[in-house]
Protein backbone atom coordinates (compact mmCIF):
# COMPACT_ATOMS: atom_id res chain seq x y z
CA UNK A 1 0.00 0.00 0.00
CA UNK A 2 1.05 3.57 -0.59
CA UNK A 3 1.52 6.61 1.03
CA UNK A 4 -1.28 7.92 -0.17
CA UNK A 5 -4.83 5.85 -1.15
CA UNK A 6 -8.14 6.98 -2.07
CA UNK A 7 -11.42 4.26 -1.42
CA UNK A 8 -14.33 4.87 -3.49
CA UNK A 9 -14.16 8.67 -3.19
CA UNK A 10 -17.14 10.47 -4.16
CA UNK A 11 -18.14 14.24 -3.51
CA UNK A 12 -21.28 15.61 -4.38
CA UNK A 13 -21.93 19.56 -4.62
CA UNK A 14 -26.10 19.81 -4.14
CA UNK A 15 -26.72 17.35 -6.39
CA UNK A 16 -23.91 17.05 -9.17
CA UNK A 17 -21.58 14.83 -8.42
CA UNK A 18 -18.27 16.02 -9.06
CA UNK A 19 -16.43 12.51 -8.06
CA UNK A 20 -17.80 9.40 -8.53
CA UNK A 21 -16.00 6.77 -6.61
CA UNK A 22 -12.84 7.24 -7.36
CA UNK A 23 -10.19 4.84 -5.89
CA UNK A 24 -6.11 6.03 -6.26
CA UNK A 25 -3.08 4.09 -4.62
CA UNK A 26 -0.06 6.46 -4.91
CA UNK A 27 3.06 4.83 -4.06
CA UNK A 28 6.22 5.94 -1.92
CA UNK A 29 8.30 8.26 -3.86
CA UNK A 30 6.85 8.27 -6.97
CA UNK A 31 5.64 11.13 -9.54
CA UNK A 32 1.89 10.69 -10.13
CA UNK A 33 0.00 12.37 -12.70
CA UNK A 34 -3.87 12.92 -12.65
CA UNK A 35 -5.42 14.42 -15.98
CA UNK A 36 -8.25 15.00 -17.50
CA UNK A 37 -10.43 17.73 -19.16
CA UNK A 38 -11.76 21.01 -17.46
CA UNK A 39 -14.32 19.96 -14.66
CA UNK A 40 -13.50 16.06 -14.53
CA UNK A 41 -12.60 16.59 -11.09
CA UNK A 42 -8.91 16.90 -10.84
CA UNK A 43 -8.62 19.85 -8.21
CA UNK A 44 -12.16 18.92 -6.33
CA UNK A 45 -9.98 15.61 -5.52
CA UNK A 46 -7.07 17.84 -4.03
CA UNK A 47 -8.78 19.77 -2.21
CA UNK A 48 -10.56 16.71 -0.18
CA UNK A 49 -6.90 15.20 0.19
CA UNK A 50 -5.88 18.63 1.73
CA UNK A 51 -9.29 18.68 4.10
CA UNK A 52 -10.89 21.93 2.91
CA UNK A 53 -13.83 19.52 1.67
CA UNK A 54 -15.19 16.39 3.09
CA UNK A 55 -16.06 13.80 0.67
CA UNK A 56 -19.74 12.90 0.62
CA UNK A 57 -18.64 9.05 0.68
CA UNK A 58 -15.43 6.52 0.90
CA UNK A 59 -12.31 7.01 2.58
CA UNK A 60 -8.91 9.14 2.11
CA UNK A 61 -5.48 7.45 3.95
CA UNK A 62 -2.38 9.27 4.08
CA UNK A 63 0.07 6.73 5.77
CA UNK A 64 -2.38 4.61 7.10
CA UNK A 65 -3.80 7.23 8.90
CA UNK A 66 -7.44 8.15 7.92
CA UNK A 67 -7.80 12.14 7.08
CA UNK A 68 -11.49 12.74 5.53
CA UNK A 69 -12.63 14.75 8.02
CA UNK A 70 -9.47 15.95 9.48
CA UNK A 71 -9.30 20.11 9.12
CA UNK A 72 -6.88 21.43 6.33
CA UNK A 73 -4.24 22.76 8.90
CA UNK A 74 -3.68 19.50 10.60
CA UNK A 75 -3.71 17.82 7.22
CA UNK A 76 -1.14 20.28 6.28
CA UNK A 77 0.86 19.45 9.66
CA UNK A 78 1.11 15.42 9.12
CA UNK A 79 3.19 16.45 5.85
CA UNK A 80 1.06 16.86 3.08
CA UNK A 81 1.81 20.64 1.13
CA UNK A 82 0.41 21.59 -1.78
CA UNK A 83 0.60 24.59 -4.13
CA UNK A 84 -2.80 26.60 -5.86
CA UNK A 85 -4.38 26.00 -9.66
CA UNK A 86 -4.64 30.07 -9.18
CA UNK A 87 -2.01 31.31 -7.15
CA UNK A 88 -2.16 31.98 -3.44
CA UNK A 89 0.54 33.47 -2.27
CA UNK A 90 0.84 36.28 0.69
CA UNK A 91 1.17 39.14 -1.65
CA UNK A 92 1.69 41.71 0.71
CA UNK A 93 4.07 40.38 3.02
CA UNK A 94 8.04 39.63 1.37
CA UNK A 95 9.26 36.32 -0.67
CA UNK A 96 11.27 35.51 2.50
CA UNK A 97 8.51 35.71 4.81
CA UNK A 98 6.08 34.02 2.66
CA UNK A 99 8.51 31.15 3.34
CA UNK A 100 8.35 31.76 6.66
CA UNK A 101 4.65 31.32 6.92
CA UNK A 102 5.11 27.90 5.53
CA UNK A 103 7.06 26.89 8.45
CA UNK A 104 4.06 27.53 10.63
CA UNK A 105 3.36 24.04 10.83
CA UNK A 106 6.57 22.51 11.92
CA UNK A 107 7.79 25.22 14.47
CA UNK A 108 5.55 25.96 17.70
CA UNK A 109 6.67 29.52 19.37
CA UNK A 110 3.40 30.22 21.30
CA UNK A 111 2.50 34.17 21.40
CA UNK A 112 4.31 34.40 25.01
CA UNK A 113 7.83 33.08 23.97
CA UNK A 114 7.72 35.88 21.24
CA UNK A 115 6.49 38.54 23.37
CA UNK A 116 9.53 38.29 26.00
CA UNK A 117 12.22 36.58 23.27
CA UNK A 118 12.88 33.17 25.13
CA UNK A 119 16.22 31.45 23.94
CA UNK A 120 13.92 28.50 22.54
CA UNK A 121 11.56 31.03 20.00
CA UNK A 122 14.94 32.66 19.41
CA UNK A 123 16.98 29.50 17.82
CA UNK A 124 13.83 28.54 16.31
CA UNK A 125 13.67 31.77 14.39
CA UNK A 126 16.94 31.63 13.34
CA UNK A 127 16.78 28.06 12.26
CA UNK A 128 13.47 29.34 10.05
CA UNK A 129 14.88 32.11 8.60
CA UNK A 130 18.41 29.78 7.36
CA UNK A 131 16.13 26.81 6.05
CA UNK A 132 13.88 29.47 4.33
CA UNK A 133 16.93 31.04 2.67
CA UNK A 134 18.33 27.57 1.28
CA UNK A 135 14.70 27.21 -0.31
CA UNK A 136 14.90 30.41 -1.59
CA UNK A 137 18.47 29.72 -2.84
CA UNK A 138 16.84 26.51 -4.22
CA UNK A 139 14.10 27.95 -6.38
CA UNK A 140 16.14 30.96 -7.68
CA UNK A 141 14.92 33.91 -5.84
CA UNK A 142 16.82 34.17 -3.08
CA UNK A 143 18.13 37.85 -4.53
CA UNK A 144 14.35 38.48 -4.37
CA UNK A 145 13.81 37.97 -0.78
CA UNK A 146 12.71 41.35 0.29
CA UNK A 147 10.33 41.70 -2.51
CA UNK A 148 6.53 41.66 -2.04
CA UNK A 149 5.46 38.56 -3.47
CA UNK A 150 3.29 40.31 -6.17
CA UNK A 151 6.06 41.82 -7.44
CA UNK A 152 7.38 38.83 -9.02
CA UNK A 153 6.99 37.14 -12.34
CA UNK A 154 4.07 34.56 -12.95
CA UNK A 155 6.77 31.78 -13.10
CA UNK A 156 8.27 33.19 -9.88
CA UNK A 157 5.28 33.56 -8.09
CA UNK A 158 4.31 29.73 -8.85
CA UNK A 159 8.00 28.82 -7.75
CA UNK A 160 7.79 30.55 -4.60
CA UNK A 161 4.42 28.59 -3.94
CA UNK A 162 6.35 25.37 -4.42
CA UNK A 163 8.89 26.39 -1.69
CA UNK A 164 5.85 27.26 0.49
CA UNK A 165 5.11 23.95 0.62
CA UNK A 166 8.47 22.64 0.70
CA UNK A 167 8.71 24.92 3.71
CA UNK A 168 6.33 22.39 5.51
CA UNK A 169 8.89 19.59 5.53
CA UNK A 170 6.15 17.58 3.56
CA UNK A 171 6.05 13.94 2.46
CA UNK A 172 3.76 14.55 -0.15
CA UNK A 173 3.35 17.30 -2.80
CA UNK A 174 0.40 18.19 -4.29
CA UNK A 175 1.24 20.42 -7.31
CA UNK A 176 -2.05 21.97 -9.11
CA UNK A 177 -1.18 22.71 -12.67
CA UNK A 178 2.59 23.67 -11.68
CA UNK A 179 3.42 24.61 -15.27
CA UNK A 180 0.31 26.76 -16.42
CA UNK A 181 1.33 29.89 -18.03
CA UNK A 182 5.17 29.25 -18.73
CA UNK A 183 7.01 29.16 -21.48
CA UNK A 184 8.54 26.03 -22.73
CA UNK A 185 12.30 26.65 -21.26
CA UNK A 186 10.75 27.31 -17.61
CA UNK A 187 8.52 23.91 -18.58
CA UNK A 188 11.69 22.23 -18.70
CA UNK A 189 13.33 23.70 -16.14
CA UNK A 190 10.05 23.17 -13.94
CA UNK A 191 10.07 19.39 -14.87
CA UNK A 192 14.72 19.40 -14.02
CA UNK A 193 13.39 20.86 -10.53
CA UNK A 194 10.35 18.73 -9.77
CA UNK A 195 12.02 15.31 -10.63
CA UNK A 196 14.80 17.09 -8.34
CA UNK A 197 13.35 18.15 -5.28
CA UNK A 198 11.66 14.28 -5.71
CA UNK A 199 15.23 12.65 -5.51
CA UNK A 200 16.80 15.20 -2.77
CA UNK A 201 13.83 15.69 -0.41
CA UNK A 202 12.48 12.09 -1.21
CA UNK A 203 9.04 13.43 -1.26
CA UNK A 204 5.95 11.84 -3.43
CA UNK A 205 4.18 14.13 -6.13
CA UNK A 206 1.10 14.32 -7.06
CA UNK A 207 0.52 16.64 -9.97
CA UNK A 208 -2.91 18.00 -12.16
CA UNK A 209 -1.70 19.18 -15.91
CA UNK A 210 -2.98 20.20 -19.00
CA UNK A 211 0.50 19.76 -20.43
CA UNK A 212 0.91 16.55 -22.00
CA UNK A 213 4.34 16.91 -22.60
CA UNK A 214 5.22 17.57 -19.20
CA UNK A 215 3.13 14.94 -17.57
CA UNK A 216 4.57 12.10 -19.97
CA UNK A 217 7.99 13.29 -19.37
CA UNK A 218 7.98 13.50 -15.65
CA UNK A 219 4.83 11.35 -14.25
CA UNK A 220 5.47 7.45 -13.52
CA UNK A 221 2.10 6.78 -13.04
CA UNK A 222 -0.90 8.49 -14.13
CA UNK A 223 -4.95 8.57 -13.56
CA UNK A 224 -7.21 9.82 -16.07
CA UNK A 225 -10.44 11.53 -14.78
CA UNK A 226 -13.18 12.37 -16.80
CA UNK A 227 -16.56 13.72 -15.77
CA UNK A 228 -15.91 12.14 -12.04
CA UNK A 229 -14.89 8.69 -13.22
CA UNK A 230 -11.40 7.74 -12.66
CA UNK A 231 -11.11 5.92 -16.42
CA UNK A 232 -7.75 4.80 -16.90
CA UNK A 233 -4.80 4.43 -14.53
CA UNK A 234 -1.26 3.17 -15.48
CA UNK A 235 2.43 4.14 -16.61
CA UNK A 236 2.37 6.69 -19.11
CA UNK A 237 2.90 4.44 -22.16
CA UNK A 238 -0.03 2.36 -21.01
CA UNK A 239 -2.16 5.96 -20.51
CA UNK A 240 -1.20 6.93 -23.54
CA UNK A 241 -2.59 3.96 -25.57
CA UNK A 242 -6.18 3.77 -23.64
CA UNK A 243 -9.25 3.72 -25.38
CA UNK A 244 -10.76 5.69 -23.50
CA UNK A 245 -8.56 8.89 -22.73
CA UNK A 246 -7.80 9.22 -26.20
CA UNK A 247 -11.50 9.24 -26.69
CA UNK A 248 -12.44 11.46 -23.98
CA UNK A 249 -9.10 13.75 -23.39
CA UNK A 250 -6.33 12.85 -25.58
CA UNK A 251 -8.23 13.35 -29.04
CA UNK A 252 -7.75 11.23 -32.11
CA UNK A 253 -5.56 12.21 -34.71
CA UNK A 254 -6.91 13.39 -37.99
CA UNK B 1 7.80 58.71 38.16
CA UNK B 2 6.26 60.83 40.58
CA UNK B 3 9.25 63.91 40.44
CA UNK B 4 9.21 63.46 36.50
CA UNK B 5 5.46 64.38 36.31
CA UNK B 6 6.09 66.98 38.87
CA UNK B 7 8.94 68.60 36.56
CA UNK B 8 7.46 68.06 33.80
CA UNK B 9 3.95 69.92 34.30
CA UNK B 10 6.60 72.19 35.67
CA UNK B 11 7.65 73.46 32.26
CA UNK B 12 4.69 72.11 30.18
CA UNK B 13 1.50 73.73 29.69
CA UNK B 14 -1.25 71.55 31.16
CA UNK B 15 -3.23 71.69 27.85
CA UNK B 16 -0.06 70.00 26.14
CA UNK B 17 0.20 67.56 28.42
CA UNK B 18 -3.26 66.84 28.57
CA UNK B 19 -3.22 66.47 24.29
CA UNK B 20 0.20 64.24 24.78
CA UNK B 21 -1.65 61.96 27.62
CA UNK B 22 -4.49 61.46 25.16
CA UNK B 23 -2.66 60.57 22.42
CA UNK B 24 -0.79 57.98 24.31
CA UNK B 25 -3.88 56.35 25.20
CA UNK B 26 -5.07 56.53 21.62
CA UNK B 27 -1.94 54.90 20.55
CA UNK B 28 -1.98 51.67 23.21
CA UNK B 29 -5.84 51.48 21.67
CA UNK B 30 -5.30 51.58 18.04
CA UNK B 31 -2.70 49.42 18.28
CA UNK B 32 -4.86 46.99 19.47
CA UNK B 33 -7.09 47.56 16.74
CA UNK B 34 -4.68 47.64 14.51
CA UNK B 35 -3.48 43.85 15.37
CA UNK B 36 -7.45 42.80 14.66
CA UNK B 37 -8.09 44.37 11.78
CA UNK B 38 -5.10 46.16 10.58
CA UNK B 39 -3.03 43.14 10.58
CA UNK B 40 -5.09 39.74 11.15
CA UNK B 41 -7.67 41.45 8.47
CA UNK B 42 -10.85 40.95 10.77
CA UNK B 43 -13.04 44.17 10.27
CA UNK B 44 -13.70 44.88 14.17
CA UNK B 45 -16.29 48.07 14.20
CA UNK B 46 -16.76 47.79 18.15
CA UNK B 47 -13.13 48.38 19.84
CA UNK B 48 -14.99 51.27 22.15
CA UNK B 49 -16.98 48.34 23.60
CA UNK B 50 -13.69 46.52 24.69
CA UNK B 51 -12.42 50.08 25.80
CA UNK B 52 -15.13 50.53 28.32
CA UNK B 53 -15.30 46.72 29.63
CA UNK B 54 -11.70 47.98 30.41
CA UNK B 55 -12.38 50.82 32.34
CA UNK B 56 -15.68 50.45 33.85
CA UNK B 57 -13.97 46.99 35.37
CA UNK B 58 -10.87 49.08 35.89
CA UNK B 59 -12.72 52.03 37.61
CA UNK B 60 -15.10 49.42 39.57
CA UNK B 61 -11.74 47.52 40.85
CA UNK B 62 -10.28 50.40 42.41
CA UNK B 63 -13.51 52.18 43.73
CA UNK B 64 -14.91 49.20 45.17
CA UNK B 65 -12.27 46.92 45.33
CA UNK B 66 -9.57 48.81 46.28
CA UNK B 67 -7.14 46.97 44.15
CA UNK B 68 -3.75 48.86 43.45
CA UNK B 69 -3.82 50.80 40.27
CA UNK B 70 -1.64 48.33 38.69
CA UNK B 71 -3.85 45.85 39.40
CA UNK B 72 -7.38 47.02 38.35
CA UNK B 73 -5.19 48.01 35.05
CA UNK B 74 -4.57 44.50 34.55
CA UNK B 75 -8.27 42.93 35.95
CA UNK B 76 -9.63 45.90 33.22
CA UNK B 77 -7.42 44.35 30.51
CA UNK B 78 -8.37 40.88 31.28
CA UNK B 79 -11.88 41.34 31.50
CA UNK B 80 -11.72 43.01 28.12
CA UNK B 81 -10.03 39.81 26.73
CA UNK B 82 -12.25 37.55 27.90
CA UNK B 83 -14.89 39.35 26.51
CA UNK B 84 -12.50 39.23 23.22
CA UNK B 85 -12.67 35.52 23.35
CA UNK B 86 -16.28 34.76 24.03
CA UNK B 87 -17.24 37.12 21.02
CA UNK B 88 -14.13 35.74 19.03
CA UNK B 89 -14.96 32.44 19.29
CA UNK B 90 -18.82 31.95 17.72
CA UNK B 91 -17.95 34.98 15.13
CA UNK B 92 -15.02 34.67 13.75
CA UNK B 93 -16.46 32.10 11.58
CA UNK B 94 -17.73 34.97 9.68
CA UNK B 95 -15.92 37.33 7.50
CA UNK B 96 -15.88 41.48 6.38
CA UNK B 97 -19.30 43.03 6.63
CA UNK B 98 -20.78 40.43 8.77
CA UNK B 99 -18.18 40.29 11.41
CA UNK B 100 -18.60 44.19 11.32
CA UNK B 101 -22.26 44.04 12.09
CA UNK B 102 -21.95 41.78 14.66
CA UNK B 103 -18.70 43.66 16.62
CA UNK B 104 -21.32 47.03 16.15
CA UNK B 105 -23.84 45.45 17.81
CA UNK B 106 -21.95 44.08 20.57
CA UNK B 107 -20.47 47.36 21.50
CA UNK B 108 -24.10 48.66 21.64
CA UNK B 109 -25.03 45.56 24.05
CA UNK B 110 -22.29 46.95 25.90
CA UNK B 111 -22.84 49.79 26.16
CA UNK B 112 -26.55 49.97 26.67
CA UNK B 113 -25.63 47.17 29.53
CA UNK B 114 -23.40 49.67 30.96
CA UNK B 115 -26.89 52.78 30.30
CA UNK B 116 -28.53 50.50 33.05
CA UNK B 117 -25.43 49.05 35.18
CA UNK B 118 -26.07 50.04 39.09
CA UNK B 119 -22.76 49.63 39.99
CA UNK B 120 -21.57 51.69 36.72
CA UNK B 121 -23.67 54.55 37.82
CA UNK B 122 -26.42 53.74 35.19
CA UNK B 123 -26.46 56.84 32.42
CA UNK B 124 -25.11 59.23 35.01
CA UNK B 125 -22.09 57.40 34.68
CA UNK B 126 -19.44 56.36 37.39
CA UNK B 127 -17.10 59.27 38.89
CA UNK B 128 -14.60 59.11 42.02
CA UNK B 129 -12.20 57.14 39.95
CA UNK B 130 -8.49 58.14 41.60
CA UNK B 131 -6.18 59.87 38.96
CA UNK B 132 -3.67 57.75 39.26
CA UNK B 133 -2.59 58.05 34.98
CA UNK B 134 0.16 60.56 34.41
CA UNK B 135 1.92 61.15 31.54
CA UNK B 136 4.91 59.24 32.42
CA UNK B 137 2.74 56.12 33.12
CA UNK B 138 0.78 56.69 29.95
CA UNK B 139 4.07 56.94 27.59
CA UNK B 140 5.72 53.90 30.11
CA UNK B 141 3.11 51.40 29.03
CA UNK B 142 2.67 53.32 25.80
CA UNK B 143 6.27 52.19 24.75
CA UNK B 144 6.14 49.04 26.46
CA UNK B 145 3.40 48.25 24.03
CA UNK B 146 4.99 49.11 20.83
CA UNK B 147 7.83 47.06 21.75
CA UNK B 148 5.82 44.29 22.60
CA UNK B 149 3.98 45.15 19.01
CA UNK B 150 7.34 44.92 17.40
CA UNK B 151 8.35 42.04 18.67
CA UNK B 152 4.84 40.32 18.13
CA UNK B 153 4.66 41.15 14.76
CA UNK B 154 8.12 39.67 13.66
CA UNK B 155 7.62 36.23 15.41
CA UNK B 156 5.90 33.04 14.16
CA UNK B 157 2.53 34.47 15.58
CA UNK B 158 2.67 37.75 13.90
CA UNK B 159 3.35 36.53 10.67
CA UNK B 160 0.59 33.97 10.72
CA UNK B 161 -1.96 37.11 11.38
CA UNK B 162 -0.62 39.03 8.33
CA UNK B 163 -1.11 35.17 5.98
CA UNK B 164 -4.45 34.90 7.55
CA UNK B 165 -5.15 38.62 6.20
CA UNK B 166 -3.59 38.01 2.80
CA UNK B 167 -5.16 34.71 1.86
CA UNK B 168 -7.10 32.08 4.51
CA UNK B 169 -7.03 29.10 2.17
CA UNK B 170 -3.11 29.57 1.69
CA UNK B 171 -2.88 30.21 5.43
CA UNK B 172 -4.15 26.75 6.54
CA UNK B 173 -2.38 24.77 3.76
CA UNK B 174 0.35 25.93 5.92
CA UNK B 175 -0.70 24.45 8.76
CA UNK B 176 -2.25 27.63 10.60
CA UNK B 177 -5.24 26.76 12.46
CA UNK B 178 -6.82 30.18 11.48
CA UNK B 179 -10.04 29.97 13.72
CA UNK B 180 -7.61 29.63 16.70
CA UNK B 181 -5.55 32.53 15.37
CA UNK B 182 -8.36 34.77 14.86
CA UNK B 183 -9.34 34.32 18.29
CA UNK B 184 -5.83 34.98 19.33
CA UNK B 185 -5.96 38.49 17.36
CA UNK B 186 -9.02 39.34 18.87
CA UNK B 187 -7.91 38.44 22.24
CA UNK B 188 -4.82 40.44 21.73
CA UNK B 189 -6.70 43.53 20.40
CA UNK B 190 -9.22 43.31 22.72
CA UNK B 191 -6.55 43.35 25.63
CA UNK B 192 -5.51 46.80 24.80
CA UNK B 193 -8.13 48.15 24.32
CA UNK B 194 -9.44 47.17 28.01
CA UNK B 195 -5.44 48.44 29.04
CA UNK B 196 -6.40 51.45 26.92
CA UNK B 197 -9.71 52.24 28.75
CA UNK B 198 -8.49 51.64 32.05
CA UNK B 199 -6.04 54.43 31.91
CA UNK B 200 -8.52 56.40 30.57
CA UNK B 201 -11.09 55.98 33.17
CA UNK B 202 -8.13 57.11 35.58
CA UNK B 203 -7.13 59.78 33.60
CA UNK B 204 -10.52 61.58 33.55
CA UNK B 205 -11.75 60.31 36.99
CA UNK B 206 -15.05 60.45 35.03
CA UNK B 207 -16.74 57.85 32.91
CA UNK B 208 -20.00 57.31 31.43
CA UNK B 209 -21.68 55.48 28.87
CA UNK B 210 -21.66 57.71 26.34
CA UNK B 211 -17.93 58.49 26.01
CA UNK B 212 -17.85 54.90 24.07
CA UNK B 213 -20.33 55.19 21.45
CA UNK B 214 -20.30 54.04 17.64
CA UNK B 215 -18.52 57.26 16.59
CA UNK B 216 -15.64 55.91 19.39
CA UNK B 217 -15.14 52.92 17.61
CA UNK B 218 -15.02 54.54 14.33
CA UNK B 219 -12.40 57.50 15.76
CA UNK B 220 -9.89 54.15 16.22
CA UNK B 221 -10.60 52.60 13.06
CA UNK B 222 -10.28 55.82 11.39
CA UNK B 223 -6.47 56.09 12.88
CA UNK B 224 -5.60 52.44 11.78
CA UNK B 225 -6.90 52.88 8.35
CA UNK B 226 -5.72 56.35 8.09
CA UNK B 227 -1.80 55.64 8.81
CA UNK B 228 -1.84 52.44 7.12
CA UNK B 229 -3.37 48.57 7.83
CA UNK B 230 -0.92 46.63 9.49
CA UNK B 231 2.02 49.11 10.29
CA UNK B 232 2.97 50.18 13.77
CA UNK B 233 4.68 53.12 12.28
CA UNK B 234 1.53 54.01 10.29
CA UNK B 235 -0.85 53.29 13.06
CA UNK B 236 1.37 55.93 15.61
CA UNK B 237 1.37 58.26 13.20
CA UNK B 238 -2.28 58.44 12.22
CA UNK B 239 -3.16 58.50 16.31
CA UNK B 240 -0.82 61.42 16.24
CA UNK B 241 -2.76 62.97 13.17
CA UNK B 242 -5.89 62.29 14.30
CA UNK B 243 -5.63 63.73 18.12
CA UNK B 244 -4.04 66.31 17.09
CA UNK B 245 -5.99 67.62 14.57
CA UNK B 246 -9.76 68.47 16.42
CA UNK B 247 -7.64 70.46 18.23
CA UNK B 248 -5.59 72.41 15.87
CA UNK B 249 -8.68 73.08 14.18
CA UNK B 250 -10.05 74.51 16.93
CA UNK B 251 -8.90 77.99 14.67
CA UNK B 252 -11.85 77.76 12.75
CA UNK B 253 -14.11 77.39 15.76
CA UNK B 254 -17.80 75.67 14.08
CA UNK B 255 -16.48 74.35 10.65
CA UNK B 256 -14.16 71.86 12.86
CA UNK B 257 -16.02 68.84 11.78
CA UNK B 258 -16.22 69.80 8.15
CA UNK B 259 -12.61 70.50 8.27
CA UNK B 260 -12.05 67.20 10.02
CA UNK B 261 -14.08 64.82 7.49
CA UNK B 262 -12.65 66.85 4.58
CA UNK B 263 -9.06 66.35 5.91
CA UNK B 264 -9.97 62.14 6.18
CA UNK B 265 -11.19 62.22 2.51
CA UNK B 266 -8.43 64.20 1.26
CA UNK B 267 -5.75 62.26 2.89
CA UNK B 268 -7.62 58.68 1.46
CA UNK B 269 -7.43 60.08 -1.87
CA UNK B 270 -3.49 61.12 -1.79
CA UNK B 271 -2.65 57.98 0.22
CA UNK B 272 -5.01 55.12 -0.33
CA UNK B 273 -3.08 52.58 1.37
CA UNK B 274 -2.57 55.23 4.55
CA UNK B 275 0.01 57.48 5.56
CA UNK B 276 2.64 54.88 6.02
CA UNK B 277 0.66 51.32 5.00
CA UNK B 278 3.34 50.70 1.64
CA UNK B 279 6.45 52.06 3.19
CA UNK B 280 9.14 49.60 4.70
CA UNK B 281 12.01 50.30 6.64
CA UNK B 282 13.81 48.19 4.03
CA UNK B 283 12.67 50.16 0.62
CA UNK B 284 14.14 53.32 2.83
CA UNK B 285 17.20 52.02 3.30
CA UNK B 286 17.62 50.35 -0.62
CA UNK B 287 16.52 54.00 -1.94
CA UNK B 288 19.28 55.50 0.14
CA UNK B 289 21.99 52.67 -0.41
CA UNK B 290 21.43 53.05 -3.96
CA UNK B 291 22.04 56.87 -4.38
CA UNK B 292 25.30 56.74 -2.48
CA UNK B 293 25.89 54.01 -5.02
CA UNK B 294 25.09 56.31 -7.58
CA UNK B 295 27.13 59.54 -6.49
CA UNK B 296 30.32 56.91 -5.63
CA UNK B 297 29.80 56.36 -9.89
CA UNK B 298 29.32 59.98 -11.17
Amino acid sequence: MGILTLEGVSQEFGGLLALDDVSLDVENEKIFGIIGPNGAGKTTLFNIITGIYTPTSGKVKYQGHQINGVPPYDVARMGIGRTFQNIRLFNKLSVLDNVKVGCHGVTKAGILSALFGLPGERLEEKEITLRSCKLLEMVDLYEKRMEYADNLSYGEQRKLEIARALALKPALLLLDEPAAGMNASEKVSLMTFIKEIRNNENLTILLVEHDMNVVMNICEQIAVLDYGRKIADGPPEQVKNDEKVIQSYLGVEA
Amino acid sequence: MNIMDALLSQYIDAYYLHIMVLIGINIILALGLNITTGVTGQLSMGHAGFMSIGAYTAAILSIHMGLPFWGSLLGGATAAAGFGFLLGLPTLRLEGDYLAMITIGFAEIIRVFFLNFEPGGKALGLSGIPEHTTFSVVWMIAIVVIVLNVKLLHSRIGRSFYAIRENEIAAEAAGINTTRLKVLSFMVGAFLAGLGGGLYAHYMTYIAPQDFGFMKSIEFLNMVVLGGMGSIPGTILGTVVLTLAPEMLRIVAEYRLLFYGAMLVILMIFRPNGLLGDVRWYDIKKRWFSKEVKTWES
